[in-house]
């Protein structure tokens, strides 16, 4: 299908574009810019007249809940929220039921994404066998498989050997590593930051040394051996302190921080609503402040939405008790729109977060509208004003801290592969 | 308005000259507060009572609970005395509705057994939506339902009914 | 906390102590008094909550905080029904707001909830309908509103007034939500000294931010106290790495007649309950003439009859 998007404001931060101009779509190509190519005639005509274009959103960490989860949302209706959510590629963590530790389940994921509509789907390996932490899988066989990097999930392995041998195995075929820093065993028991907020409401805590020390020991071994580690979902200010370090130490190691922890902190637990227990939990002001800053100055490299439906049921129980995560793929646009705005950072700036630093983080095409690439193109209104309703959201997890918030910034357009494969009702 | 109230202390007067004949020596006297409290203790000392006052508080009796909830200051309800068999005269200031009254009775059966209660109140301002009436009544006086008749009590101790 | 409170201000839940208005905590206290009255006499009941359901939805087994709202409720006329909710980790979510539409179904006006999680009573409070009152006894580590109410009532009956006090909490603060209420209640009430007593593992990170001092040693944190309360150790925080053993914590941090001594000669010593003799507290103490352990226990049953009045009232209005 022939495409001309017309007389868009066009926010392309890996050509360091921002400027009205128009866009031309064939064969699943961008085949121009600002001018159409020879005999180009259009089938359909998006008028993006007061609306931005950009590349299509890659976002890091999207839960599709299969295999195994399905009773939380399927992969039909989360890639649409994520086509919704303007993402034409999006990472999916191992931790499904079974984990993704084998190549034939990475490539029936793979099958079963690829022949529906929505984002391209690249699934993250187990980085142990099961995610017990002690075998490791058979990571060339993964990547073949189709696996861009490999992570242990939620916390880093217990026993550091296997966090030493798996990082010395992955750098041999230079296999990225993404890890959360976590140490599972400070972290026991805790379901809220450590701090004075979840003292007085009598939550169990999570200290940040949680974090810090996971970080150091991640660190030194990545200093060590050479592996590329990419670390995910950042809640200090000591941890975003001691990656600046290692960077200007010229440790090549990126990171990202869930779009939940750009604007909510522990202040906000103070109902004790189970939609604000997430992982890593959501840390003081100061951390808060810190994280703001770091997107500011490129400390931190991108912005994820952490996307994890549950059902309500898993919700609708005491704090402590609940499942923690927050369903936001169709969030993180707005949420960065949001950031960008209070912190008077500039929209090229703002974009490049979730669509040309995350593309190089994960390794693949997209995150630019560079004429030949793929036809991966998010058209937004960044005025429109909307609430978050389940009704208006089309993932099948309304477990949001946002739930009747308003929000401004909608996506009216998703391209992916030069089709149009999310269209906002008008 | 004023004007055609009477002064309370000739009033109570009354009301203990009438009460004398019918009083023994172990007729006790309870006020109903705040008003009949303060009738009651002027009472007590012209009829020489030998027995100690008592005071009820019927907070905890009030049908109007559900509506309206507990007064902000309970007092204490304080019957010095055993109420087994005992002949009560219970004093309020104003007899209206008679649910104070019906509330107080209901609170005395609470502590004992009463042999009788008879009632003695300075106004009777009509309304009675309950079959009470007092024994012992200082002012018959016919009040329109939108208006209160109330019993205060001045500084220096003197008490005196308006009209509002 | 605007959920506990009517768009009045009046009392509608009673969560947590955390946010209430001085004059709401007095109103209680006020309340209980007249109520301690009622104790005293033959026939201990008056009609107010004739015709009122109370149910206690004890997920966290107790026998004494329940048969304390069991026989204030029952005071107060109203009719009570106990259910000893069995939890198992599956069912719990499930069962708690289908157990409490249930219930209130049939008819119930009030809910005393105690629940191993913090948080459970506003879970609760924030699900039932606008006619229904909860009242939290004990959630968690977060809050046990009543017992913060009645140690604050039996403050005053021993020592009058507040705002001259120096009070000491010793133990384990970190675990006890009995510590958390009594904290609120105290500086809410105006008690210029609030010292929490107990070895780090044992503090909350940043108590200082409610208010409190902190102290690691018994000498210096009870110098001048006028009340010492006392907190119940479990056996529990052993095998959490957080104390060696119940011996070590007594030669340190367990009230003898020896460190009593440092605090003021009039001083009153106090403890939730149940206690640990030779745990946290020594014998001679519990039963000197300086404690008022056992007078703590009658004041709870008036206190929780001032609640359930205060809440119960004025509820169609």
């Amino acid at each position: 299908m022939k495409i001309h998007i017309k007389n868009g404001r066009v926010i392309d931060p890996m050509n360091a574009r921002d400027e009205v101009a128009d866009l031309f779509v064939a064969a699943g190509k961008i085949v121009g810019y600002g001018h159409a190519p020879a005999d180009f005639h259009a089938n359909r005509i998006l008028d993006a007249t007061g609306l931005v274009v950009c590349p299509g959103l890659v976002d890091l960490s999207v839960r599709l809940r299969e295999p195994g989860f399905e009773y939380r949302a399927t992969l039909e209706s989360e890639m649409l929220a994520a086509a919704a959510g303007g993402v034409t590629s999006l990472a999916c963590p191992p931790d499904t039921d079974p984990p993704l530790d084998e190549p034939g389940l990475v490539e029936m994921l793979k099958f079963r994404a690829k022949n529906l509509p929505g984002p391209r789907v690249y699934p993250i390996g187990a980085l142990t066998q099961k995610l017990e932490g002690n075998m490791l899988t058979e990571m060339a066989e993964l990547t073949w498989a189709g696996c861009r990097a490999f992570t242990q999930a939620d916390a880093i392995p217990a026993d550091s050997q296997v966090l030493l041998r798996a990082m010395e195995y992955a750098s041999t075929f230079g296999f990225s590593l993404w890890l959360r820093p976590q140490d599972a065993s400070l972290a026991r028991g805790g379901v809220a930051h450590d701090g004075a907020v979840a003292s007085r409401l009598g939550l169990p805590g999570i200290p940040a040394l949680a974090e810090t020390v996971a970080l150091a020991t991640i660190l030194l071994l990545a200093r060590e051996t050479g592996a590329r580690i990419h670390l995910a979902r950042l809640s200090t200010r000591e941890s975003i302190a001691m990656v600046r370090a290692a960077k200007a130490q010229g440790l090549a190691v990126t990171c990202d921080v869930a779009s939940t922890h750009v604007h909510l902190s522990e202040n906000d637990l103070i109902s004790f609503d189970s939609h604000l227990h997430l992982v890593p939990p959501l840390r003081g002001l100061r951390d808060r402040d810190a994280i703001r800053e770091a997107l500011r100055d490129g400390s931190i490299d991108a912005l994820c939405s952490d996307h994890t439906p549950v059902d309500e049921d898993v919700k609708q129980v005491p704090f402590g008790e609940s499942a923690p995560g927050a369903s936001g793929v169709e969030l993180l646009l707005p949420l960065t729109l949001k950031w960008a705005r209070e912190m008077g950072v500039p929209l090229l700036q703002a974009i490049d977060l979730i669509s040309w630093k995350p593309a190089q983080i994960l390794g693949v095409p997209g995150g630019n509208l560079t004429v030949g690439n793929c036809a991966d193109i998010c058209i937004f209104d960044e005025t429109a004003e909307w609430v978050v309703t389940p009704k208006a959201l089309a993932s099948q997890g309304n477990n949001t801290p946002f739930l009747n918030q308003p929000m401004q910034g909608r996506v009216r357009y998703t391209l992916i592969d030069g089709h149009i494969d999310f269209e906002a009702p008008l | 308005m004023h004007a055609s109230l009477p002064d309370v202390d000739p009033l109570i007067a009354q009301l203990a000259a009438a009460i004398a004949p019918t009083l023994t020596p172990d007729t006790v006297i309870v006020g109903i507060h705040t008003g009949g409290v303060w009738v009651a203790e002027r009472l007590h000392a012209m009829l020489h009572c030998a027995l100690p006052l008592g005071t009820l508080d019927i907070s905890f009796y009030r049908d109007d609970f559900s509506r309206i909830g507990l007064h902000p200051q309970v007092k204490p309800s304080n019957l010095p005395f055993d109420l087994e068999g005992r002949d009560i005269l219970l004093v309020d200031d104003v007899l209206h509705s008679g649910r104070t009254v019906r509330a107080a009775m209901n609170e005395l059966f609470d502590y004992g057994r009463p042999a009788s209660i008879r009632l003695a109140v300075l106004v009777d301002r009509g309304g009675h939506e309950l079959p009470i009436r007092p024994d012992f009544t200082g002012l018959t006086l016919a009040v329109p339902a939108h208006q209160n008749i109330n019993l205060s009590r001045l500084d220096d101790g003197h008490l005196t009914l308006s009209l509002a | 906390m605007n959920l506990q409170l009517t768009s009045d201000g009046r009392l509608r839940h009673l969560l947590t102590l955390d946010g209430l208005p001085r004059a709401i905590l007095t109103q209680i206290l006020d309340t209980a008094e007249s109520f301690m009255d009622v104790g005293e006499r033959e026939v201990k009941k008056v009609p107010l909550l004739r015709g009122k359901s109370i149910f206690n939805l004890f997920f966290e087994p107790s026998t004494r905080t329940r048969t304390t709202f069991e026989i204030a409720a029952k005071r107060l006329s109203a009719d009570v029904v106990n259910l000893n909710i069995a939890t198992s980790s599956q069912t719990k979510g499930e069962a708690i707001l289908d157990t409490v539409d249930n219930l209130a179904a049939m008819h119930a006006d009030m809910f005393v909830v105690r629940h191993g999680q913090s948080g459970a009573a506003h879970f609760i409070a924030r699900h039932v309908a606008p006619h229904i009152s909860v009242i939290n006894a004990g959630d968690g580590r977060h809050a046990h509103p009543t017992q913060g109410l009645l140690d604050m009532f039996t403050i005053r009956r021993f020592k009058g007034e507040f705002h001259n006090l120096t009070v000491a909490i010793v133990g384990d603060v970190l675990h006890s939500r009995v510590a958390r209420s009594q904290i609120h209640a105290l500086t809410t009430l105006g008690v210029p000294e609030v010292r929490v007593i107990a070895p780090k593992t044992l503090i909350p990170t940043g108590v200082e931010q409610m208010g409190v001092k902190v102290y690691h040693d018994m000498e210096a944190g009870l110098a001048g106290c006028d009340v010492v309360i006392m907190l119940r150790l479990q056996s529990e925080r052993m095998k959490g790495a957080r104390l060696p053993s119940a011996q070590e914590y007594f030669k340190f941090f367990g009230l003898t007649k020896e460190k009593l001594a440092f605090a003021k000669p009039d001083a009153i010593v106090m403890h939730p309950g149940p206690m640990n003799r030779g745990v946290e507290i020594d014998s001679e103490v519990a039963d000197g003439p300086q404690s008022v352990i056992l007078p703590q226990v009658t004041y709870g049953i008036a206190v929780r009859m001032a609640v359930m009045a205060l809440l119960a009232g004025g509820a169609t209005a």
